[in-house]
């Protein structure tokens, strides 16, 4: 096979990178993010085909084994999840970006070990061994972190906050030792023990990290886990003094930070607090039974039928619960005959509605809701007062009027949909159960609520039917 | 790695940054998921150095563990890319 000079090599990675930097460009519009998709993976097929032409490649049955292995489970994974699982498969592939940049760090140092003619001559600078230190630090944590959310989101271990007495400070220790070793691998790189041992213990720390966070801090945790990707990717760049995995590291860093940035403005608390905080429900608060007793109306598909019918606007507010229920294409179906009888409708999206940012957005999408129907927060609050009916569907925490009014609340400042200022509210909801907050919802007892108890997607049948028997 | 090699690094490191953040904050909400999985797949470029460790076959032990890095990275890239796309077809048959 014909071999690149490296010079030339770096200049296809130079356009690798441009390739990727239009890519995202392309994705600030609806309209032009698919293109922009294809143009990030035409960067990635250019330096993958470069990087094979690389000299120092001269065995490549692994090589073929690998990408074949990887592109069968890529394809199989990416064609059958369901768009409502989408939370816990990004997750996943966060996780296996992080381990494969441990594992190439990794590699690097025992290629660079067994190089040298005497444990002394080691070819590595301090500056290499930080950045292998960082990469298998970032990724391991990346990986086992990832793993724990796959788990939660999919449901395979408790998906609420699980802790134990001293956990933070197990935490501190275990980051500590970790630092420790990567201290040591700086110090005395004559041998790799000390980063695998590295490796396992932020393999411990990344799972102990994960654990405590729970339910709706999730979105927070993954666009975390996409940023710690990009670093260890960046990590990695640097050890092998490669340019675009630099920049492509850094550009997945910064949109996983601001991501997460986004994601704690939406809560009002500290990235600290979602991180290392204990949601506990305040004491003072109202109890439930406080709050709901005698209070609660209860309705029925019928009833709410006749309030759709003289409506002539109408908001969906869709929450978690709506994708637990797959009740996207029964919402698509009221939202097309409440259109054919002359009702407008609109989606109230809140940023941390559901379990990853966009979550409800990429739901909607897969059932032909158009985009320019969901209003985020801020188009969507001035909306509520000129609206017949706000149609909550699985939301609680979002919608939770002791933001704004309860100080002393775990959501104190939170911003909300004010559906509250809608003529009437109907709350699609299984039971009162409280959110993840753990606090009552006084907007199922005000005055202008209507509760439909029942699971989401069958309460909305429900609905349709009555409205077509009018 | 000397030192002229890490300021190099770092400077590309430092602006690659600042445009990752000039574009991100345009990406509409509506597109975060797609963003989130299409990001996440770039990241999977750490399979260019898993293919070097596979293979230049320096020893069994890290041609051992560049294939398991290619297979984890070229899962991320091809599963990445893909998802993405299928997702963003979604958006685009509503214009």
């Amino acid at each position: 096979m014909q071999e690149l000079p490296s010079w030339l090599i770096d200049l296809f990675y130079l356009v690798a990178a441009a390739l990727f930097i239009l890519g995202l460009k392309g994705l600030t519009r609806p309209r032009t993010a698919v293109r922009g998709n294809i143009t990030g993976a035409c960067g990635m097929l250019l330096a993958v085909v470069v990087t094979l032409l690389d000299h120092h490649i001269i065995d490549f049955r692994w090589i073929l084994l690998g990408l074949a292995i990887g592109t069968a489970v890529g394809v199989i994974l990416a064609l059958r999840i369901q768009m409502t699982a989408m939370p816990q498969l990004v997750a996943l592939f966060n996780g296996f970006g992080g381990g494969a940049s441990a594992l190439v760090a990794g590699a690097a140092l025992i290629e660079a070990i067994s190089a040298a003619s005497q444990p002394e001559a080691v070819g590595l600078t301090a500056a290499n061994l930080v950045a292998t230190a960082a990469s298998g630090l970032i990724g391991a944590v990346t990986l086992t972190g990832s793993l724990v959310a796959f788990a939660k989101l999919q449901d395979l271990i408790s998906s609420g906050a699980t802790s134990f007495p001293g956990h933070q400070a197990a935490n501190a220790l275990l980051a500590a030792v970790a630092l420790g070793l990567a201290a040591w691998l700086v110090g005395d790189p004559s041998g790799s023990g000390s980063y695998w041992l590295l490796v396992v213990v932020a393999s411990v720390l990344g799972v102990s990290l994960v654990l405590p966070i729970g339910g709706a801090d999730m979105p927070v945790v993954i666009a975390l886990l996409n940023s710690y990707s990009g670093l260890a990717a960046a990590a990695t760049g640097f050890v092998l003094s490669n340019n675009v995995l630099i920049i492509s590291g850094a550009l997945v860093g910064a949109s996983g930070v601001i991501l997460t940035k986004i994601m704690c403005e939406a809560m009002n608390r500290s990235l600290f607090n979602v991180l290392f905080g204990v949601m506990a429900p305040s004491e003072e608060g109202a109890t439930a039974d406080e709050v709901y007793a005698g209070k609660i109306k209860s309705t029925s598909a019928e009833e709410v039928a006749l309030l759709f019918d003289t409506a002539r606007r109408v908001m969906i507010v869709p929450g978690y619960g709506m994708a637990v229920a797959q009740a996207q294409h029964a919402v698509r179906d009221l939202t097309k005959l409440l259109e054919s009888r002359g009702c407008e409708v609109l989606f109230a999206i809140h940023p941390v509605a559901g379990r990853m940012p966009g979550h409800m957005n990429v739901l909607l999408a897969e059932a032909d809701i158009p985009y320019d129907k969901l209003k985020d927060l801020d188009e969507a609050n001035p909306l509520f007062e000129q609206t017949d009916i706000a149609l909550v569907i699985g939301a609680n925490d979002v919608v939770n009027p002791l933001a704004q009014t309860d100080p002393n609340s775990p959501i104190a400042g939170m911003p909300i949909l004010e559906v509250g200022k809608a003529r009437t509210v109907v709350v699609v909801k299984r039971s009162l159960s409280p959110g993840f907050a753990g606090i009552p919802n006084p907007l199922f007892a005000a005055d202008n609520t209507l509760m439909l108890f029942g699971d989401g997607q069958a309460a909305v049948r429900e609905l349709i039917a009555a409205l077509k028997e009018l | 790695m000397d030192a002229h090699t890490l300021v190099i690094g770092l400077t590309v490191f430092v602006l690659s940054i600042f445009v990752g953040v000039e574009i991100i904050t345009k990406i509409p909400p509506t597109l975060h998921t797609p963003l989130m999985s299409g990001s996440n797949a770039i990241s999977g470029i750490t399979l260019i150095g898993a293919l070097l460790s596979a293979g230049s076959q320096h020893t069994a032990l890290t041609a051992l563990l560049g294939t398991l890095a290619v297979v984890l990275a070229t899962i991320n890239v091809v599963g990445g890319f893909l998802v993405t796309h299928r997702m963003l077809e979604m958006f685009r048959r509503k214009d």
